[in-house]
């Protein structure tokens, strides 16, 4: 039998608890609708012509629908005077995260590693610090980010883009490690170093394998958040090297011609697609970041 | 012999020196790229900087600027309204359905999916939908007026008295799940046999929950607060998304305005001492935050 929670409003049986249990769904109910009306809106909006959004409400289900829009969003929508649509932007977005991730990933673990089974002096003290540029506002170091993106010849590139996200991403993907190594009995490293172990020995063959969790959830956490950004994208990049954050801003944003918000719907759902698929197949993890990681914006 | 006992006794001096030599360059990247360059943009807001750099002090002459610029109080009054709105609705939202969710229902982790899936997505995409809903000549105007109240008028998007507002909205939308989800956390942490005992004494449900419940959560309100604090100072994208700022500068907040300063106008100085400005900001609620959760957890 499952431990029973004795938390809840509704644990007596009879009429009244059934209505109780009645009342509850439907508010849980209703604010399912309330979370996933802009999805459906986005969804619906992406598959009607032109003609169906000015007749018809933006809450009607589509009467025809046609993934022209989508074909254009893609490969054919103007991000201001370039019309390829959002494809090398999304592009771009991969060729950013994907290093990006992995970088800061490998760092953030060895960092951990490194200040909680290798403690040193000064190791609480260095994670402190550390740990600050996690909750910078990043608008402090825009200005001379861009000047040393500058100099290192790196201004409006993709590289450029890795670096700033590697960099920044390290101070959180630091803290996810060291809380998940802190909780690896200290024994376990102990008896490894007894053995003759070295650093990168234990780290490889003991540490690394028993830490796919937090592997799982860090990996998880900075793609969302890489793929997210739209601070760094927009004040380091420009034209072609946007990612595609900034490309779907300038989709929505361009005046000229007939505002097609079909499109616009469409390109906003390809380039949240990546991030919510991680979401749906991974949910769980995602939270564990969510909570793990708390103070990100 | 001499030699390798030499070697040995170098390597095992490089093996116990290894885990600070892999530490230091990523120390030092910190120091450079955080501390660095807060250091360089302090400097900055001391100077005349315009379009270009410059690197003689001239005293307090950007803050005495930013003060006395209107658009900034523009920015400060609406990251107020923002901020306030935001934490105070996101965190009413989130308890309640933290709580609601706390009732051993069964479809909880499909629930929670959808309740959190807003937290996964880009203010840029979302963003993009609100604009959508809220357009007064397409969105949720349109309806009603379709509905048969020709004289409905929802048009707060465009409205510059009212358009920090519609900000209001999406961000809740988007973050009062997450709420929930550290709301429900820290429910799951409360002692079960304090609930019992609770539950022995015949206390009702509105009574365990005022009572001791939630005054045994404190901890976690205060990070709740913290948190979404942090996400409202820092808010960017979202504005950008729906208004752009707009309508002129109504929807200005400290972020999109240093912005404007940094990139659009090129006035390095005044946009270094308004980052140095939201940087103050965050340190005055981040440090102890920090300070006592660092203790705490050493402790």
């Amino acid at each position: 039998m499952r431990a029973r929670r004795t938390s809840g409003i509704v644990h007596r049986s009879g009429p009244g608890a059934w209505l109780l249990r009645g009342l509850l769904f439907t508010i849980l109910g209703l604010f399912c609708l309330y979370y996933l009306f802009p999805l459906f809106v986005m969804l619906a909006t992406s598959v009607k012509s032109l003609a169906e959004i000015r007749e018809g409400s933006f809450l009607a289900f589509p009467r025809d629908i046609s993934f022209e829009a989508w074909a254009k969003a893609w490969g054919a929508a103007c991000v201001g005077v370039r019309c390829d649509g959002l494809q090398p932007y999304f592009m771009n977005s991969v060729m950013m995260a994907v290093p990006a991730v992995l970088l800061s990933t490998t760092l953030g673990a060895l960092n951990g590693y490194a200040l909680t089974k290798w403690r040193f002096p000064g190791a609480d003290i260095i994670f402190a610090l550390m740990l600050f540029g996690a909750f910078i506002p990043f608008q402090v170091v825009l200005l001379p980010m861009a000047r040393t993106l500058g100099e290192l010849g790196l201004a409006g590139t993709v590289p450029g883009l890795i670096l700033v996200h590697t960099v920044y991403g390290l101070a959180f993907t630091t803290l996810f490690f060291r809380n998940f190594f802190i909780g690896v009995p200290d024994g376990i490293v102990q008896a490894a170093k007894v053995d003759g172990a070295g650093f990168f020995g234990i780290f490889f063959r003991i540490v690394l394998p028993m830490s796919l969790p937090a592997i799982v959830v860090t990996v998880i956490w900075q793609f969302t958040q890489i793929w997210n950004d739209f601070l760094f994208g927009v004040a380091f990049t420009v034209g072609d090297s946007n990612p595609v954050t900034v490309a779907l801003n300038n989709v929505v944003n361009t005046s000229t011609g007939v505002k097609e918000y079909n499109v616009d719907m469409a390109a906003a759902i390809i380039a949240g697609l990546p991030t919510l698929l991680v979401y749906v197949v991974a949910g769980a993890y995602f939270v564990r970041g969510l909570s793990a990681g708390a103070v990100k914006g | 012999m001499a030699g390798t006992g030499f070697l040995t006794t170098l390597s095992r001096g490089f093996e116990r020196r290894l885990p600070l030599i892999v530490v230091s360059p990523l120390f030092a990247l910190s120091l450079f790229f955080v501390y660095g360059f807060i250091a360089w943009t302090v400097w900055i807001s001391f100077t005349k900087s315009g379009v270009m750099p410059v690197y003689d002090l001239s005293g307090l002459a950007q803050y005495e600027r930013l003060w006395t610029t209107p658009r900034w109080y523009v920015a400060l009054k609406n990251l107020f309204i923002f901020s306030s709105l935001f934490i105070g609705i996101s965190m009413a939202l989130g308890i309640v359905l933290a709580i609601l969710l706390d009732q051993r229902i069964r479809v909880e982790g499909v629930i929670r999916t959808i309740y959190l899936y807003p937290m996964a997505l880009s203010f840029i995409v979302t963003g993009t939908a609100w604009k959508w809903i809220l357009n007064p000549g397409l969105g949720i105007e349109k309806l009603v007026r379709d509905w048969g109240f020709p004289d409905f008028t929802f048009d707060w998007l465009v409205n510059p008295d009212y358009a920090i507002y519609t900000i209001v909205i999406a961000g809740v939308w988007q973050s009062s799940g997450y709420a929930m989800a550290l709301f429900l956390a820290g429910l799951r942490s409360v002692d079960d046999e304090v609930l019992k005992a609770a539950a022995i004494d015949g206390a009702g449900a509105w009574r365990t929950y005022t009572r001791i419940v939630l005054p045994s959560m404190r901890p976690v309100f205060l990070s709740v607060v913290i948190i979404l604090a942090h996400l409202a100072i820092k808010s960017f994208d979202l504005v950008v998304a729906l208004t752009g700022g707009g309508p002129g500068y109504a929807t200005d907040m400290p972020a999109t305005f240093m912005y404007a300063f940094a990139f659009q106008r090129s006035e390095l100085g005044m946009a270094a001492a308004s980052a140095v400005m939201m940087l103050a900001t965050i340190c005055a609620i981040i440090v102890p935050y920090l300070y006592s959760e660092l203790r705490g957890a050493r402790r």
